[in-house]
């Protein structure tokens, strides 16, 4: 199993399988509710002009989501993708 | 298990409620079903909108469409998702619980739209499934097969675009069909859970009475939020029920069960078998969508900023402008009908109550209007676009500085023109508490009713015309500059104490563009036009009538007809009476007058000053301007030294900036807040606060020498 890293850390443009993700809390309940699950793969589409929020893509939709909640999120990198 | 009888009563019409993710084109399919047949008021107890509208089926037959706000999961977080849960729950005692729910998915996100309607078939009600946006489906190259979905589900699917009105007649038909057959939702609950599920079944059944399929609905609920607290909502849960809960949870946290996340996961699990077998993409989507590429020039680093800036820029310029105009036919037409009503009525009180009192009261109210359908129909505009997740998405990071979320931003910016619409636009703010801050904050910024005032008082400030225009330009930018801190800083105060809560999230969608649908954001517009003038309007009439009646009564004797009346009336009276606390604000009791009157509206100062000094009135409003402006530099205080120096010019404008004086405001935030506490809080810290920096201006002021 590759290292993990967290959500925020992905580098604008590249894939993640999402592997760990916090248990409590009204924002991951709802992440998760949204589609955010392990396993699920997602793509870090951009961050905000201000560094903050970022915006990814899953399930084939755009969400935005705090650096804050991001930053609990561990991913799998896709192979062959670096994180800045 | 007996499915309950989905032959709705033949007493009344049929109740369907519509139901769908947001952004899902759900209100777009209410009003194509409904057309204008449609009611919008409020939920008792909640400020949230409540739509209801007549549709006919294929037969002719009327039905009753609901309209619940629109949600992700019927784990509600937010107090429309509440309502939305708690309709389709029957917990509400004002809405009885829908015959049958129609579920609006967006085909082009089946997968977490479908999270919803997996949670709605739980329930065991008559569903009918509405596929919206088919059309950007199949222009995506996706391949929903239909048919299959139908038999899978075992409900009746409808393929539809709900902005073109295709599929409208098939779901017609749908409507009319008088027995739905009821889903064969067989879904696992994982193992681990299942054994709690039906205990807390079997519990709320016996204990909280709740129907049988209600309570399997209810227990899976409480087990996909750990907040039970939340999830019961307006009905606690039976002490029997909340022990067999804590109960679990224990032994769960005890074995490290994640169960919170195995339902949803098990849900996910089954959606995605489920799409796997309906869907076929025909051709592969290929490089960037239309809204990828937008959105690489909307939130681009420069040129997002541009673009918002420009966009706001030129919203603002449409309120200012635009609305001059039909502002300017509104007060010729209660002119017109002022001076018919006045030829039909005798002179007297009754004459007066109706032509000053209730006639000026209404154009207090109706001359808002313009503003707050401008700003209405850019918002309907932005949020119909796709444009408005992306303006949040930009200024998040500068509002949670403060500790608000991007949300907060456009109602803040609305009130620049008039804090009326600008509070009622932060119902698109999810939490209450960053929904209340932002609605205490908002009659800081400047509103274009503060204008006339600035505008006469820094031509009183500034004397001559040669000074340069940019000196006054300079002042009018620090009001507006005061006030837009002063927001900024309550704000980020209100969350360190009054308000204090979970930082707020920012979990949002970013929907695809999407040409605007005009129709239904008019309609949207003259919805929210309607209830501003509806709800509030009697309000505000209602205490026009009063600010008349302190300014009318009580008359001048009639052996001294050279006093003035207004002086004499018991808003004269109260200037007086005022004049202790604002005295040493450097304001007289004259002034104190012109501050109770511009609760009517703040630009009623103007006016009133104009009546208090006796200013002659002509048909040349320019002229007419100026004369005021000289009688206020000429007036005196009775010790011979000027009224308004500089220091008290700047210290008056000061005091408008922050003191909460609009009637209207506190109508509207009374509505919105669902009670007078918040408005009445609102009016004593801003005056409060307004009071306070004036006193230290002009005692400083003073000691410097000014």
């Amino acid at each position: 199993m590759a290292d993990l890293v967290t959500l925020s850390s992905l580098a604008v443009g590249t894939s993640a399988v999402l592997r760990e993700f916090p248990k409590q809390g009204v924002a991951f309940l709802r992440l998760r509710e949204m589609g955010l699950l392990p396993g699920t793969s997602v793509t870090l589409v951009r961050t905000a002009p201000l560094g903050d929020p970022i915006e990814i893509k899953v399930r084939g939709y755009n969400l935005t989501l705090r650096k804050s909640e991001a930053d609990h999120v561990m991913v799998e990198p896709a192979a062959g993708t670096a994180t800045k | 298990m007996t499915p309950p009888p989905a032959k709705p009563a033949s007493a009344r019409a049929s109740v369907y409620a519509l139901v769908g993710n947001p952004n899902c084109g759900k209100s777009t399919l209410f009003n194509a079903l409904t057309g204008l047949k449609q009611k919008v008021g409020n939920y008792p107890g909640v400020t949230v909108e409540r739509k209801v509208g007549t549709a006919y089926t294929q037969h002719g037959q009327p039905l009753t469409v609901i309209d619940l706000p629109g949600t992700y999961s019927l784990a509600a977080r937010s107090p429309d998702e509440a309502v939305t849960r708690d309709v389709l729950l029957g917990r509400r005692t004002d809405t009885a619980m829908p015959d049958r729910i129609i579920c609006v998915v967006d085909a082009t996100n089946l997968e977490r739209n479908l999270y919803l309607v997996h949670q709605i078939l739980d329930l065991g009600r008559p569903v009918i499934l509405v596929l919206n946006m088919m059309d950007v489906a199949e222009a995506a190259g996706l391949k929903i097969h239909t048919s299959r979905l139908e038999h899978t589900l075992g409900i009746p699917v409808v393929s539809c675009a709900a902005s073109t009105g295709r599929g409208l007649i098939e779901l017609k038909l749908a409507l009319s069909r008088p027995d739905l057959p009821l889903s064969r939702h067989a879904w696992d609950v994982p193992a681990a859970i299942a054994p709690a599920v039906s205990e807390l079944q079997a519990s709320l059944q016996d204990s909280d009475k709740k129907q049988p399929l209600i309570a399997r609905a209810e227990a899976l609920l409480l087990l996909t939020d750990q907040d039970s607290v939340r999830v019961s909502g307006s009905t606690p849960l039976s002490p029997r029920t909340q022990e067999i809960l804590s109960s679990w949870e224990k032994r769960w946290a005890a074995d490290g069960t994640d169960w919170a996340a195995a339902l949803v996961n098990a849900r996910y699990d089954s959606i995605g078998r489920l799409t796997a077998e309906i869907i076929g993409t025909s051709s592969a989507p290929s490089g960037p969508s239309t809204s990828d590429r937008i959105d690489a020039w909307v939130t681009h680093p420069v040129w997002g900023w541009i673009i918002f800036g420009v966009l706001m820029g030129v919203m603002f310029l449409s309120i200012f402008t635009f609305a001059g105009i039909p502002m300017g036919w509104i007060e010729n037409l209660v002119a017109a009908f002022s001076g018919w009503v006045s030829g039909l009525i005798p002179a007297g009180d009754f004459h007066d109550l109706v032509i000053d009192g209730a006639i000026a009261g209404v154009e207090g109210v109706i001359i808002f209007l313009p503003q707050i359908l401008i700003l209405f129909l850019f918002i309907g505009l932005l949020e119909s676009t796709g444009y408005m997740a992306r303006a949040a998405f930009i200024m998040d990071r500068l509002m949670s500085k403060v500790g608000l979320n991007g949300r907060s931003f456009i109602p803040l910016l609305g009130s620049y023109a008039c804090a009326i619409p600008g509070i009622m636009a932060a119902r698109t703010i999810e939490q209450p508490k960053d929904r209340l801050v932002t609605i205490l904050v908002a009659p800081f910024m400047s509103c274009s009713a503060r204008l006339p005032v600035y505008l006469l008082l820094i031509a009183a400030l500034v004397p001559d015309e040669q000074v340069p225009v940019g000196l006054k330009i300079g002042i009018m930018l620090l009001m507006y500059a005061l006030g837009t801190f002063g927001a900024f800083g309550f704000a980020w105060l209100f969350k360190k104490t009054l308000l204090r809560g979970a930082p707020p999230l920012m979990i949002m969608e970013l929907p695809p563009y999407r040409l605007p649908k005009i129709r239904d954001v008019l309609l949207q517009m003259l919805e929210r036009g309607g209830i501003f003038v509806k709800r509030a309007g009697t309000i505000i009439l209602g205490l026009s009538i009063i600010l008349w009646f302190l300014a009318t009564y009580p008359k001048l004797p009639d052996n001294q007809p050279e006093g003035d009346p207004l002086a004499h009336s018991l808003a004269g009276r109260a200037g007086h009476a005022i004049e202790p606390a604002i005295a040493p604000l450097g304001f007289d009791w004259r002034i104190g007058i012109g501050l109770i009157q511009s609760f009517a509206a703040r630009e009623v100062f103007n006016s009133s000053m104009g009546v208090i000094f006796a200013v002659e009135e002509s048909d040349d409003e320019s002229a007419n301007e100026l004369h005021l402006r000289d009688a206020l530099r000429a007036a005196e205080r009775p010790d011979g030294t000027k009224l308004f120096t500089p220091l008290i010019c700047l210290n008056l404008m000061v005091f408008y900036v922050f003191a909460m004086q609009c009637i209207s405001t506190i109508a509207v935030v009374k509505r919105e807040t669902n009670s007078w506490k918040w408005p009445l809080f609102q009016l004593a810290y801003m005056t409060g606060f307004a009071w306070f920096i004036c006193l230290v201006i002009y005692q400083t002021g003073r000691a410097l020498g000014y």
